[in-house]
């Protein structure tokens, strides 16, 4: 994407063209930049997936098992008969138009058929034909389509480009989920062979290791271990990572980027400073090492899948609750599937913080927290000390993931959180926040690099209220509680707003942390000055 | 194109009511059989399939929140954007179905790509055409009481009396006639007016919108102008409210037009998009308690599947773990 620059690639067009939607074409040699590759064999073959096979959207022939139509029609009728969602989502839109503009890759490309409405209307048009009446009677003056190989392609391309965020069914009147649309014309693809990399090898790395990154084991101590080496040199700080440890109180769940790459290991130490600072009895697990689930971009039935360690090595470990990490889509995983897929939870504990004894009502089944909701409550308990000064240097604002903003609510403890922790904070545009958040574009699987113009086009909205902060208040830091975003963000905003850095807010968190018996801080956790050096005005 | 041809399609069924007023026969057909059946069809049409979608399970809990949730008791949660109960819930449907509550959110992107600028604008004009739309149609369709129901009741009388508030023409013009007429006007221009929603339109959306205000207009011209014997029309409606066959007298084409595309309004319901009207019921993105994990929720279909198992990976990295130290589960 070097070659567009951003006022290049600013230049869209939200009006639709003349052609008719209804006629499918996608020309994916042209589009290259705006979609990923296809799922390795050795990915679909272990996981046992459908029709592993080398292939490309550019070939003329995508190898589709000969009853291809037959396979969708019949897996569409069952997931008709299993989810009210999809029957209700099929047969209430009114094309009122109030998603229209709501989609990130619709502002930032003007591909008409990434407004919401349109790409549940790729596969709306073929349950029309399939499923209804008045589209068998009416055909396309009813706006039913057949599903042919183009129309499958365009499934490909467009439910391929689309992040599961949720933004569009803040504003439908009808409560329309084109994530749930997406899900369900994602898991009709994977019954014919069509997926993508990005997600199929993630997701059998997770089966395999227990992570998306196959770290195995050894190296998942080992990457740990260096860390903390890193901590105690740079810092002088100490602290114990607890993994595998039988008979610990909590389990702590945590995204695998987390431990594997920056900026998330800046917030993997924190997290890791803070609980050695609480004295808290926790252990990580190197079986369970990702809360993450790339299932939630396949199909329900790999969510069920990957989710199952969880609770599994919570009772092998004898915890009495289970703690969260900063992470976006594992959060959607953990709130509103886990508990109905892998439940129920009898052999754990109500979630209780011993450090201030807050019983956390609202995981009373689930029995898992997220750390923002622990740290929020030592925070006001006035457990921990605190010294916001020493993130002086950053001017910070905060990006709502969309898993955490429109699957939970979660929304004033990272603030709450943010404001005690650091004294420069600035909040973006109002209709680009909270429940209205931008995605980063990356998320549900899209976060390669072979779709970055899409990711960069995907990333207008967020990239343009982040410059809006960095000029008007000089924000040089964007705080966020999700592993992808820490992934996705930094290209974005290299691309729309340079000189921002991206961080979790537990990094911020260990920064202002004062620590029993810690030696001064001069550096933060990326090494650097706690005060940006003020500049020399006498002559030398 | 669509936008023309639902024009010519609902002019077709108009013409085809007109017909009626010419023979004693088509009179019957028109006046009394022809709605005694839709009414029927729409009938058993909606609860059909309304039980269809009662009868879809539920597997996961998935409402959209669109507010701070419920946490820690010194964090104030949003009841109505983001519910944790039953309360709340109730509270979000009746805003949502009620008041458009969602709706009310609406934004409108204005990209300014020499500035390199998006603006994010506040928009109320499709909120309220559609809460002007639907309640007057609400209300119309509750004065046509007076027409089924003898004596008229009073609340009838009451909400009649109050609709004609401001006491213009002879008869008194309803405000709530000039609002469904003024709105659907609306819906209908902004539908080929915005291009993005011209774009999305299908022919059918057209066909809703052109039968409803061929409803709209030709009942206020009724009323208005060719000013119908009431007491014939009472009578023709009488006859089929108690299952008899009333050939409807002393009325005119406009009212068998009125009649029949009320007909086919009440046929084209229960197979169309107009089934967002009780769809918004069964939404389970707004009709759920984010409660998830305080309350377990079941899916009556759960599928027994088991994941790679803690025994079976340690067996597989049984080598490195021990020369990592691990202690294992299995020696």
């Amino acid at each position: 994407m070097a070659e567009k620059s951003p006022q290049e690639l600013i230049q869209i067009d939200l009006d639709p063209p003349k052609k008719n939607w209804m006629d499918p074409s996608v020309d994916f040699e042209s589009r290259r930049g705006t979609w990923s590759y296809p799922g390795g064999v050795k990915s679909i073959e272990y996981m046992n997936y459908a029709n592993p096979r080398e292939w490309s959207p550019t070939d003329e022939d995508w190898q589709l098992p000969d009853n291809w139509q037959q396979i969708i029609h019949e897996g569409f009728k069952e997931r008709l008969g299993k989810y009210r969602s999809l029957r209700v989502f099929m047969e209430t839109c009114v094309r009122c138009g109030a998603c229209a503009d709501k989609c990130h890759f619709f502002i930032g490309s003007g591909d008409p058929k990434n407004m919401p409405v349109l790409r549940s209307e790729l596969l709306r048009s073929i349950y029309r034909n399939d499923f209804t009446l008045a589209g068998k009677l009416l055909g396309v003056f009813g706006g039913g389509r057949k599903l042919t190989q183009e129309v499958l392609k365009e499934w490909f391309y467009y439910f391929f480009q689309c992040t599961e965020c949720r933004r569009c069914s803040v504003y439908c009147p009808y409560g329309i989920d084109t994530a749930e649309v997406t899900m369900m014309a994602r898991e009709l693809m994977m019954l014919v062979g069509l997926n993508i990399n990005w997600i199929c090898e993630p997701v059998a790395n997770c089966q395999r290791t227990g992570n998306h990154l196959g770290i195995q084991p050894h190296t998942f101590k080992d990457n740990i271990e260096f860390l903390c080496e890193e901590l105690e040199d740079d810092l002088g700080i100490h602290v114990d990572p607890q993994i595998n440890k039988k008979g610990a109180d909590i389990l702590f769940i945590i995204p695998s980027a987390d431990y594997f790459a920056d900026p998330g290991t800046y917030t993997f130490v924190g997290y890791l400073m803070l609980f050695q600072q609480l004295g808290l009895s926790y252990t990580m697990s190197a079986y369970a090492s990702e809360g993450g689930n790339f299932g939630l971009f396949t199909s329900h039935d790999t969510i069920k899948k990957l989710n199952y360690k969880i609770y599994h090595e919570a009772k092998r470990l004898g915890v009495k609750w289970i703690l969260g990490g900063e992470c976006g889509h594992m959060w959607r995983v953990m709130h509103q599937y886990m508990d109905t897929m892998n439940g129920p939870t009898d052999f754990l504990e109500v979630p209780r913080s011993p450090i201030t004894g807050t019983v956390f009502e609202n995981a009373r089944s689930t029995k898992m927290v997220h750390i923002c909701e622990f740290t929020a409550d030592l925070i006001r308990n006035k457990k921990i000390k605190l010294d916001p000064s020493r993130n002086d240097r950053y001017r910070v604002t905060f990006h709502d993931s969309c898993n955490p903003a429109r699957a939970l609510g979660l929304f004033d403890e990272p603030r709450y959180i943010l404001n005690s922790v650091c004294n420069n904070f600035y909040e973006m545009p109002e209709n680009t926040i909270r429940e209205q958040t931008f995605c980063c574009a990356g998320g549900a699987g899209l976060g390669n690099d072979e779709n970055m113009e899409m990711r960069l086009r995907g990333g207008l909205p967020r990239g343009n209220a982040l410059k809006y902060v960095q000029d008007k208040h000089d924000v040089n830091l964007m705080s966020c509680i999700c592993a992808i975003d820490r992934a996705t963000l930094p290209p974005l905003a290299d691309y729309w707003a340079p000189g921002v850095e991206i961080s979790g807010v537990h990094e911020l968190l260990a920064n202002a942390l004062v620590m029993d018996g810690e030696p001064e801080r001069k550096l933060n956790l990326r090494g650097e000055p706690l005060k940006e050096e003020t500049e020399d005005t006498t002559d030398v | 194109m669509g936008a023309l041809v639902s024009l010519v399609a609902v002019a077709v069924l108009a013409l085809l009511a007109v017909t009626a007023v010419a023979s004693d026969d088509l009179r019957l057909v028109f006046g009394a059989v022809i709605p005694g059946v839709a009414f029927a069809v729409f009938l058993v049409g909606i609860v059909a399939r309304v039980i269809r979608w009662a009868r879809a399970p539920v597997p996961f809990r998935i409402p959209t929140t669109a507010g701070q949730q419920k946490s820690l008791p010194w964090i104030k949660n949003s009841e109505f954007d983001n519910p944790s109960g039953f309360l709340g819930v109730m509270g979000r449907m009746f805003l949502e179905v009620l008041f458009f509550r969602s709706l009310f959110r609406n934004t409108r992107v204005e990209l300014i790509s020499d500035r390199e600028k998006v603006n994010y604008i506040g928009t109320k004009y499709l909120w309220a055409a559609g809460m002007a739309f639907h309640w007057s149609m609400l209300i119309v369709v509750f004065r046509h009481f007076r027409f089924f129901v003898e004596p008229v009741p009073r609340v009838v009388e009451m909400v009649q009396v109050l609709d004609g508030f401001f006491k213009v023409g002879v008869p008194v013009i309803y405000a709530t006639s000039v609002l469904l007429i003024v709105s659907l006007a609306y819906l209908l221009l902004r539908r080929l007016a915005d291009a993005k929603v011209k774009y999305i339109s299908l022919p059918t959306d057209y066909f809703a919108l052109y039968l409803l205000l061929g409803i709209a207009i030709s009942g206020f011209l009724m009323r208005h102008l060719e000013k119908v014997d009431i007491v014939n029309v009472k009578a023709a409606i009488a006859g089929w409210a108690s299952f008899q066959l009333v050939t409807p007298e002393g009325v005119g084409a406009l009212y068998f037009i009125h009649v029949f595309l009320v007909s086919v309004l009440l046929v084209y319901f229960p197979f169309s998009k107009l089934l967002h009207a009780p769809g918004v019921f069964l939404s389970p993105t707004r009709n759920l308690a984010n409660n998830n994990r305080a309350k377990r929720h079941i899916n009556p279909w759960n599928p027994p599947i088991v994941g790679h198992t803690y025994a079976e990976w340690e067996e597989e990295f049984h080598d490195k773990l021990v020369a990592s130290g691990f202690v294992l589960d299995k020696e």
